[in-house]
């Protein structure tokens, strides 16, 4: 299916849960925060939330700032 | 009063810390130079962004949170960036996820790309919101003591008004706004973004400020690391000068030495 991840198309396949996703971007063991379609995604619940087709997923990590 | 420095600490959010310098740790050459500058700052309050992640890129190379671990420093994540309410509440509950729990934010909205001026109105609703959800809101505004005394009403930690805008360089602009938004304060009041150099940061705390927020005056110095020496005494130096005092200002002079027992 097709989402958006971090603002760029990508195909992935069907029936991947979040954390099979995070798998896959070999992050699983990053610091990282979620959020798909504008709401958080609480990293306890990635294993079991499905995503959907055309979902906006952003992931995002700290970097220095002002 | 002797014993000042030792007691001198300064709160927020049911924190207690030595420093009142608060540092940003953005536009350094690399994380080598940031930990070194901010080392030599005695910061214990960093700011960090959130930005999105590179996918499939990059991925070894070295991050802030490592940089600066949290077991030495606390965390300010700001929202930079943020236009309108909505994205700094998204980004502050990213922030928190990110960061286990930690309800510490600095919320910054923003107005327009030019003076990067706070947009007070849109800072209002997202500080609302935020609190409700359980953050301790150190908020970005402006020179502004109504706006300043409603933001500490609604709850926000502490309040941080701009001394010039952001990355300017141009220090305290308005110290009679700043000095009223201090007078009339129950929460720290601490000047956020403008000031350039640790003459600028020495007028902020000589004006009550409990503290002084900056990056681009540290990081784009020629020097970072020693700016950011010299900011440590600036601040150091404004607040001891604010405790001790200072002498009422006179049109007129004021002989130092006795005029009794002259002997010409």
């Amino acid at each position: 299916m097709q989402i958006y991840l971090n603002g760029l198309e990508k195909q992935i396949p069907d029936a991947l849960d979040m954390a099979g996703l995070i798998e896959m971007l070999e992050l699983t063991d990053q610091r990282i925060a979620v959020e798909v379609n504008e709401e958080l995604v609480p990293r306890t619940t990635f294993s079991g939330h499905a995503i959907q087709e055309q979902d906006r997923i952003e992931i995002i990590h700290a970097v220095g700032g002002g | 009063m002797s014993n000042e420095n030792q007691t001198d600490s300064f709160s927020v959010a049911g924190r207690t810390f030595t420093s009142r310098l608060l540092v940003g740790t953005g536009k350094y050459k690399d994380m080598t130079e940031t930990r070194a500058a901010i080392d030599a700052s005695g910061a214990e309050i960093v700011t960090i962004a959130v930005r999105r992640t590179n996918i499939g890129q990059n991925q070894d190379e070295p991050n802030i949170l490592e940089t600066l671990p949290p077991s030495e420093y606390t965390y300010l994540p700001n929202t930079a960036g943020c236009f309108d309410a909505k994205t700094a509440i998204r980004t502050c509950r990213l922030a928190r996820e990110l960061l286990d729990g930690h309800n510490l934010v600095k919320l910054e909205v923003l107005g327009d790309q030019q003076t990067l001026f706070p947009d007070v109105v849109q800072t209002i609703e997202a500080a609302e919101v935020l609190i409700k959800e359980g953050f301790e809101v150190m908020v970005y505004t402006n020179d502004d003591p109504i706006m300043a005394k409603r933001l500490e009403e609604l709850g926000c930690a502490a309040v941080m008004p701009l001394a010039a805008p952001i990355g300017s360089g141009l220090g305290v602009r308005n110290r009679l706004n700043i000095r009223t938004i201090v007078e009339n304060a129950k929460v720290p009041i601490l000047v956020d973004a403008g000031v350039g150099t640790a003459s600028d940061a020495a007028v902020a705390m000589e004006l009550g400020c409990d503290g002084v927020l900056m990056n681009t005056a540290i990081a784009a110095a020629q020097n970072p690391l020693l700016m950011a020496s010299a900011m440590k005494k600036g601040i150091q130096a404004g607040r001891e000068a604010y405790l001790a005092g200072r002498m009422p200002a006179k049109r007129f002079a004021s002989a130092s030495s006795p005029t009794d027992g002259l002997f010409f």
